[in-house]
C-alpha cells in the first residue's frame, strides 16, 4: 500500500488554478523533497494531503483512505505536521504547549518531556513561549510534530532558525524515522541542506509537476554537464577533453564534460601524468532546480 | 468528549494566565458595590440603598458592559488562531472542528462565568455584610438571580463573538463587526424601537409590542430583573414592557434560545470555512 496517493490532481481557487494534473505515489520509509517558487502549489499539495482541502478533481489517499473524511480522523494521529511560522500560545510555557498538543494526538506526558529533551528545550520547559526566541518556537514545532509515532510527517522549512548542530540532530532523527519507516516530505528553499536526506524530489511550478524522481534521475532528464577540477596535470589535455576546460587557480583544471561520457573522460584522465587529485562534482540539487524552473520561466 | 476537555482546560489556563478572569472579577465587584453605595446619590444622599433599586440599576449597567467584555475575550478566539497557524495545525490533529469549537467555546464561557460568579458574588457578600437594612434571605435569590442571567447574557455573546470570528478573515474585521453588534443590540435596538413607538405615535399593538423586546437577548436580561423587581419605577422601555408579563421561567428559555442559536450557526459556519 502506498502511504500517500495523488492520482491526477486538480485544485482551482475561484480564479487561481492551483494544482494541474499532480501525481505522486510515495511508500513506507521514502522521504521526499517537495520544491518550487513561491506559489508554485506546495502549500495546496501538503494541505490536500492533511485532508483540509479537497481536490477539484482526482483522488488523494493517505495510508489507503481519503483524508479529511471522519473515517480517516483516527489516521491523523499518525501523521506530524510543521508548517511556517507558527506562533503557540504567548502565555503558555513550552511545556504547556506541548502536553496540550501531546494530549489531542493522544501522546503521553513521558513522551512530551522527552520530545522537549530532544529538541533542546529541556532548560526552557518552564517559561513562557512569549520569551522564545525564533529556533527555539521552531524546536517547539518540531517537538509537536514527533508527538505519537508519526507514519507520515509533512514538514515545511523544518529547520529555518537553527543551529547548525541543531540541524544535524534533527536529520539524524529524522534518518532514524525513516529506518522505522516513517515517510517524510520535506518543503524547503535550502536546497544545499537538504539535498543529502531526500529519496526522491518533486518539483513544482505554476501548479504542474516540472520533474519528479530521485536526483540520478533528475540528473539524467537535465543532462547537466559534470563538473571536475584536476590538479597536478600538467600539458594539455587529451582531445576531445580541451575544448571542455576552463582555466583554473594555480595547478586545477577544471572541466564540464557531458554527463553521459563521464566514463570514457575519466579512463583518460586517469592516465595522465603527475595527476594529483581528481574531484567529480556532480550537477547539484540546486542547479538541477534551477534548469526544471527556468523551463517555465 | 476527554479532547473538548483538553481544549477546554486550554483556554482556562490562557485566561487565569493573562489575569484576564482576576481583572474582569475585580471590575465587576467593584461596580456593583460602588452601585450599591453611590446609587442614591441622584436622590441627594450616599451610603446603601434598597436590594431593588441596586439590583435594577446593576442590571441596566451590566447590560453595557457584560456584552462588551464577552465579545472583548471571543472576537478572535479562532481568526487569532488562524493568524498565528495554529488552526492550521489544530486542524491536522485528530480532531474534529466543532470539537476544537466547542472546547473553546466552553472554556470562554467557563472563564466568563466564574469572573460573574466571583465578582458579583464578592459584591453580595460585601452587601448583606455591610446593609443592616437587607437580610440575606432577600439578598442571596436576587443576586443569584443575577447573577445566573448575567452569566447567560454573557454566553449568548461569547456565542456572537465566534459566529463573527468564524465568518471574517482578519482579526481586525472581526473586532470591528464585534462593536457593531455591540453597538446594535445595547444601544440602536432600544432607540430604534422607541422611534418606531413615537413615529406610530403609540399605534403600534400594546399586546404585540413587548414581544419585539424578545428579539434582543440584552432586553430580556433587563426584563428578567424588572418581572423579579416589579414595585420599581421605571423608565423607558421597560415601562412600557412592564404590564405584560412574562414569566422569569419562559425569559430564561427566551436567553437560552438567543445561546443555541448562534452556537449553531457558528459551528455551520466553521464546518464549511475554507483554511
Amino acid at each position: 500500500m502506498h502511504i500517500v496517493e495523488l492520482d491526477r490532481i486538480e485544485k482551482r481557487y475561484r480564479d487561481v488554478e492551483a494544482l494541474r494534473g499532480v501525481d505522486l505515489r510515495l511508500q513506507a520509509g521514502e522521504v521526499l523533497g517537495l520544491f518550487g517558487h513561491n506559489g508554485a502549489g506546495k502549500t495546496t499539495t501538503i494541505k490536500l494531503i492533511l485532508g483540509l482541502i479537497e481536490p477539484s478533481a482526482g483522488q488523494v489517499r493517505v495510508f489507503g483512505k481519503t483524508p479529511g473524511t471522519a473515517g480517516a480522523r483516527e489516521l491523523r494521529r499518525h501523521i506530524g505536521f510543521l508548517q511556517e511560522n507558527v506562533s503557540f500560545y504567548d502565555q503558555l510555557t513550552g511545556e504547556e504547549v506541548l502536553n496540550y498538543f501531546a494530549r489531542l494526538k493522544g501522546a503521553s506526558r513521558q513522551q512530551s518531556r522527552a520530545l522537549l529533551e530532544q529538541v533542546g528545550l529541556d532548560h526552557a520547559r518552564r517559561r513562557r513561549v512569549k520569551g522564545y526566541s525564533k529556533g527555539m518556537r521552531q524546536r517547539l514545532g518540531l517537538a509537536q510534530a514527533l508527538l505519537g509515532q508519526p507514519r507520515l510527517l509533512l514538514l515545511d522549512e523544518p529547520t529555518v532558525g537553527l543551529d547548525p548542530i541543531a540541524t544535524g540532530d534533527f536529520y539524524q532523527h529524522l534518518a532514524l524515522l525513516k529506518q522505522q519507516g516513517c515517510t517524510v516530505i520535506l518543503c524547503s528553499h535550502v536546497l544545499p541542506g537538504v539535498e543529502k536526506y531526500i529519496d526522491r524530489a518533486l518539483i513544482l511550478g505554476k501548479g504542474r509537476v516540472l520533474a519528479q524522481g530521485s536526483l540520478e534521475q533528475l540528473r539524467q532528464q537535465a543532462a547537466l554537464p559534470l563538473s571536475l577540477s584536476l590538479r597536478g596535470a600538467s600539458g594539455p589535455l587529451p582531445a576531445p577533453w580541451g575544448e571542455y576546460a576552463s582555466p583554473g587557480s594555480d595547478n586545477v583544471t577544471r572541466l564540464q564534460i557531458p554527463l553521459e561520457q563521464k566514463m570514457a573522460c575519466l579512463r583518460q584522465l586517469m592516465s595522465l601524468p603527475g595527476l594529483e587529485d581528481l574531484e567529480i562534482q556532480p550537477p547539484a540539487l540546486e542547479a538541477l532546480y534551477r534548469h526544471f524552473i527556468g523551463e517555465v520561466h | 468528549m476527554s479532547i473538548i476537555l483538553a481544549v477546554c482546560q486550554k483556554e482556562l489556563k490562557d485566561g487565569l494566565r493573562n489575569r484576564w478572569l482576576l481583572g474582569v472579577s475585580l471590575i465587576f465587584a467593584l461596580l456593583a458595590v460602588g452601585l450599591a453605595y453611590f446609587g442614591a446619590a441622584a436622590s441627594g444622599r450616599v451610603g446603601f440603598t434598597s436590594l431593588s433599586t441596586t439590583v435594577v440599576s446593576l442590571a441596566s449597567l451590566a447590560v453595557f458592559i457584560i456584552p462588551l467584555i464577552a465579545l472583548m475575550l471571543a472576537y478572535d478566539s479562532l481568526v487569532g488562531e488562524e493568524e498565528n497557524g495554529t488552526l492550521l495545525l489544530l486542524l491536522s490533529y485528530p480532531l474534529a472542528r466543532w470539537q476544537l469549537l466547542l472546547g473553546k467555546l466552553m472554556g470562554h464561557g467557563t472563564l466568563l462565568a466564574l469572573a460573574t460568579l466571583l465578582g458579583f458574588g464578592a459584591a453580595a457578600v460585601i452587601l448583606g455584610l455591610l446593609n443592616d437594612s437587607v437580610s440575606w434571605a432577600e439578598l442571596l435569590p436576587a443576586f443569584g438571580l443575577f447573577i445566573l442571567s448575567a452569566i447567560l447574557l454573557g454566553w449568548i455573546f461569547i456565542a456572537f463573538s465566534y459566529l463573527i470570528s468564524t465568518s471574517v478573515q482578519e482579526k481586525s474585521k472581526a473586532a470591528g463587526l464585534a462593536l457593531v453588534l455591540w453597538f446594535l443590540f445595547v444601544l440602536a435596538f432600544d432607540l430604534g424601537l422607541l422611534g418606531l413607538l413615537v413615529a406610530t405615535e403609540g399605534d403600534l399593538d400594546a399586546q404585540l409590542f413587548p414581544y419585539l423586546l424578545l428579539l434582543n437577548p440584552t432586553d430580556i436580561f433587563r426584563l428578567i430583573h424588572i418581572s423579579y423587581f416589579a414595585e420599581e419605577q421605571l423608565s423607558g422601555l421597560m415601562a412600557i414592557a412592564q404590564h405584560v408579563r412574562l414569566g422569569t421561567v419562559a425569559l430564561f428559555a427566551a436567553l437560552v434560545f438567543w445561546l443555541v442559536v448562534p452556537v449553531l450557526l457558528a459551528l455551520w459556519r466553521f464546518n464549511r470555512r475554507k483554511i
